[in-house]
């Protein structure tokens, strides 16, 4: 297909990945797979940042605040569709999560470069459509859903 | 500026990418908070930093940077260096500062970002 095309992918794919709370040696591994797949795809490169960005986001938030965690990619004709569902301590108020700075985040994520209390909002610009539930003591689902043509 | 200027500039050290050293940089963005550099949305970014872990990489590879710059000395470790390869970006160390190097980097025309 030649770069720049349009429309790039005529099948559905699936894709599932484990995440591993508190282990920061692995914190990326399923974000760095999904943008390979993604280039294989021939996803345009600005889809492709946006997406990644926003999944990586949330696979670190699950690194350093859950338990363990798992990241399903649909990856479909006219979108792709993540879901990041994790068993954690959950988030009890989620307006006050998404506000830029807001971090209960513990002094081993901040010294990785994290934990500022930029996560969410930073998922919240780079998905066209983000989802948070949460169940406190139980755990959270985000999802994240990025267009690949433009919306009517 | 080329990335081979700018290890001149820097008088650095090369630990990999040595083969991709001719391309372009234009933009510069100093941080040790990787959320902050994921906020970005600049192609041709050399990221200067202090923080010598393997998410400085991930975060390098997930934004599309491709030059990364370590400072007051900080090493590369060697799990860094295997993803920074598989991404082909170019790793430097140098003994500046991060002022210190950010300086040189903007006297030699390297822009900020904002």
């Amino acid at each position: 297909m030649k770069p720049g095309s349009s429309l790039f992918i005529d099948f559905e794919m699936k894709f599932k990945y484990e995440i591993e709370g508190g282990n920061f040696s692995k914190a990326g591994n399923a974000s760095s797979a999904v943008k390979k797949i993604l280039k294989q795809l021939n996803v345009p490169p600005s889809i492709i940042k946006k997406l990644v960005v926003a999944l990586y986001e949330g696979e670190v938030n699950v690194v350093a605040h859950a338990w363990n965690g798992c990241i399903r990619v649909d990856i479909e004709t006219d979108r792709i569709f993540v879901s990041i569902e994790d068993e954690g301590p959950g988030i009890p108020d989620i307006a006050q999560a998404m506000q830029e700075g807001f971090s209960t985040a513990s002094q081993a994520v901040r010294e990785m470069g994290f934990g500022a209390g930029m996560g969410l909002p930073n998922m919240k610009k780079n998905a066209d459509v983000l989802d948070i539930r949460s169940d406190v003591g139980k755990g959270t689902v985000v999802e994240i859903t990025t267009f690949l043509k433009k919306q009517e | 500026m080329r990335i081979s200027e700018l290890q001149a500039v820097l008088e650095g050290n090369v630990v990999c990418g040595e083969q991709f050293l001719t391309k372009e940089v234009r933009w510069g963005f100093a941080s040790d908070l990787m959320s902050d550099v994921l906020t970005l949305d600049t192609d041709q970014l050399v990221l200067i930093t202090g923080l010598n872990n393997l998410q400085t990489i991930r975060t390098a590879e997930m934004a599309d940077i491709e030059c990364v710059v370590f400072v007051r000395n900080k090493k590369v470790l060697p799990p860094m260096i295997a993803i920074a390869k598989e991404h082909e970006m170019v790793l430097i160390e140098c003994r500046f500062s991060l002022f210190g190097a950010v300086t040189r980097l903007h006297e030699a025309g390297l822009k900020p970002v904002y």
